[in-house]
């Protein structure tokens, strides 16, 4: 099985034998990727239950929760990387979650959609509505997606609170983009540490 | 040491069981049935832990009943405990009465059954003569120790008992404690065993009486726990039993009268009233984090299993916040753990009921252990 350009781009961060935990992980399929190629001793967490179920299905160690109230009980620096993929933008409080993160990983890799793109600039500029794209495909009223946030954002949440920015990509469709992310990127993946 | 003592298989344990509350039992009998080979390794051994009124005959036909064994959805050929590639033991709970040493054997003076005279229990009693039982088999390390309800105490409590003894650990529809609610439903059921007058304070085999009523009630009382009241109106709602009309009586008049007490008649052919007691406190007493200043997690800190933890949306007995309580300790102990919350509308008794996703999240986990283990 193989895994989307964004999924393939957070494996590359980790290092063969680590120990990870992936918040959010939906049905598994990471995981099950890191476990098989990098021989990662993996846990994950996901709200849904039928992706959880399909995720145990495959022999992983995934629990049903809410990472806005279930990541405390995990111990500090437990895992070598927690993992929050197309998630951020769904927390009740991300800052939170991210704090968690850092505590319970020893680096954070955090993945979401970038809402600085400028196509979700233009819907709003001159369509003068919340924006539908591909990788926000459900209109505002319905969406999981409360607390959406550019690339620029997301850097001075993390410079606020001393996060350290190993790593950062930034993806187009499926390429690099390295010129202006903030507008020119509808996708980033940032590595960070205390 | 193996004897089929009239009607099960059993075997007598080769040394006396020190109990929790300082008691001995004195070599006791162990009642159990077994599928499949065990492997050359010994590495394919799982014992399944049977609910409060279950027993070993988890995947074979009750010999006093007639009827299939209680978990042939989750064991069998083609199941996710499976006598193709399994070891499969389940015994009868000490303190109950299929072949298994309980109020009802024979006191070892000679004089009579046991009755009041059987010490009580707990669920690490069950468990210690479970792993007594295994030494006596040549069973070392299990592969899996699997359970629902009362069965998955026993699973959680052998994780904490005999850390290095179990590699996986499947508890479902469970609790690592019994509640208010619990407790107060279990003495409900005793209350209604010891007020019929044929209980004879527990000596009724003497006597020559059977408190057959008394435990009919408990059933009937503790059967309405295992349902849900979706399940119940879906079931019978408000349908009149054989007639077109109310009666004006007593009679079952509702279909719901005319189950729960077919429900208890049945059970009373099959079951002992002082067992009923002995496990129902066995059950009340348990709480595995008594032994860790009310702590979970630490229950949790020296075994290295995995755990699959299931519950049920419409479960009451055991609601899905008992078992996150178990799953948030797990995780803060550092084990590997599943847990999933499953949908249906049949309450407790879900687990034992067609669940396919039930049967492929715990062959997915069970599968995943044989790999690690090979």
């Amino acid at each position: 099985m193989s895994l989307s350009p964004r999924l393939h781009q957070i494996a590359h961060h980790i290092t063969p034998g680590a120990s990870v935990l992936d918040v959010g992980c939906s049905d598994g399929l990471l995981l099950d990727y890191l476990r098989r190629e990098k021989q990662v001793d993996g846990r994950g967490i996901e709200l849904d239950a039928e992706r959880v179920a399909r995720a145990v299905a495959r022999g992983l160690s995934v629990v049903q929760g809410n990472a806005d109230h279930d990541l405390a009980a995990f111990p500090d620096a437990s895992v070598d990387f927690a993992i929050l993929s197309e998630t951020l933008q769904a927390m009740q409080r991300p800052d939170e979650v991210l704090a968690h993160l850092l505590r319970i990983g020893r680096r954070a890799i955090v993945a979401f959609p970038n809402f600085g793109h400028w196509r979700v600039r233009a819907n709003i500029l001159f369509g003068g509505r919340m924006p539908v794209t591909k990788g926000l495909p459900q209109s505002w009223y319905e969406t999981e997606n409360i607390h959406l946030c550019t690339i620029d954002d997301f850097r001075a949440l993390a410079a606020s609170r001393g996060y350290r920015i190993i790593a950062q990509r930034h993806l187009w469709g499926a390429n690099p983009q390295s010129a202006w992310p903030n507008l020119l990127a509808d996708h980033a993946l940032f590595v960070l540490s205390n | 040491m193996n004897a089929r003592s009239s009607l099960h298989r059993s075997l007598r344990l080769p040394h006396d069981l020190p109990l929790e509350s300082g008691a001995v039992l004195p070599r006791p009998m162990i009642g159990y049935e077994t599928y499949g080979e065990l492997a050359a390794d010994g590495g394919n051994a799982i014992l399944i832990c049977h609910a409060l009124t279950g027993d070993q005959y988890v995947a074979s036909t009750h010999p006093l009943t007639g009827k299939p064994g209680w978990w042939t959805r989750m064991v069998g050929r083609g199941r996710p405990v499976d006598p193709a590639r399994h070891f499969i033991i389940c015994m009868n709970v000490i303190g109950g009465c299929m072949g298994s040493e309980g109020p009802a054997s024979p006191h070892p003076d000679g004089d009579g059954c046991w009755g009041l005279r059987f010490p009580v229990i707990t669920i690490a009693d069950m468990v210690r003569a479970q792993a007594a039982a295994l030494d006596a088999l040549g069973i070392g390390r299990l592969l899996a120790v699997v359970g629902g309800s009362m069965g998955g105490m026993q699973a959680l409590q052998w994780a904490a008992q005999y850390p290095d003894r179990v590699a996986s650990v499947v508890a479902i529809a469970t609790a690592a404690r019994h509640s208010a609610q619990n407790i107060a439903f279990h003495e409900v059921g005793r209350q209604a065993i010891m007020a019929d007058p044929e209980w004879q304070g527990g000596a009724y085999t003497a006597a020559g009486t059977n408190p057959a009523r008394g435990l009919s009630v408990a059933r009937m009382a503790a059967h309405i726990t295992y349902l849900s009241e979706a399940g119940l109106t879906g079931k019978f709602g408000r349908n009149l039993q054989d007639r077109a009309e109310v009666g004006f009586g007593f009679d079952a008049d509702f279909q719901v009268e005319s189950y729960l007490r077919y429900q208890g008649m049945s059970f009373v052919d099959r079951f002992d009233a002082n067992s009923y007691l002995y496990i129902t406190r066995a059950m009340d007493y348990f709480d595995l984090a008594t032994a860790h200043d009310g702590l979970l997690a630490p229950a949790f800190a020296a075994t290295s299993a995995r755990f699959c933890i299931v519950s049920f949306d419409s479960d009451w007995l055991y609601p899905t916040a008992e078992s996150r309580r178990i799953v948030q300790a797990l995780v803060a102990a550092g084990r590997h753990v599943s847990f999933v919350e499953l949908s249906s509308p049949h309450g407790h008794d879900s687990f034992l009921l067609d669940a396919p996703t039930m049967n492929a999240v715990v062959d997915g986990f069970l599968r995943s252990g044989e790999g690690a283990a090979a």
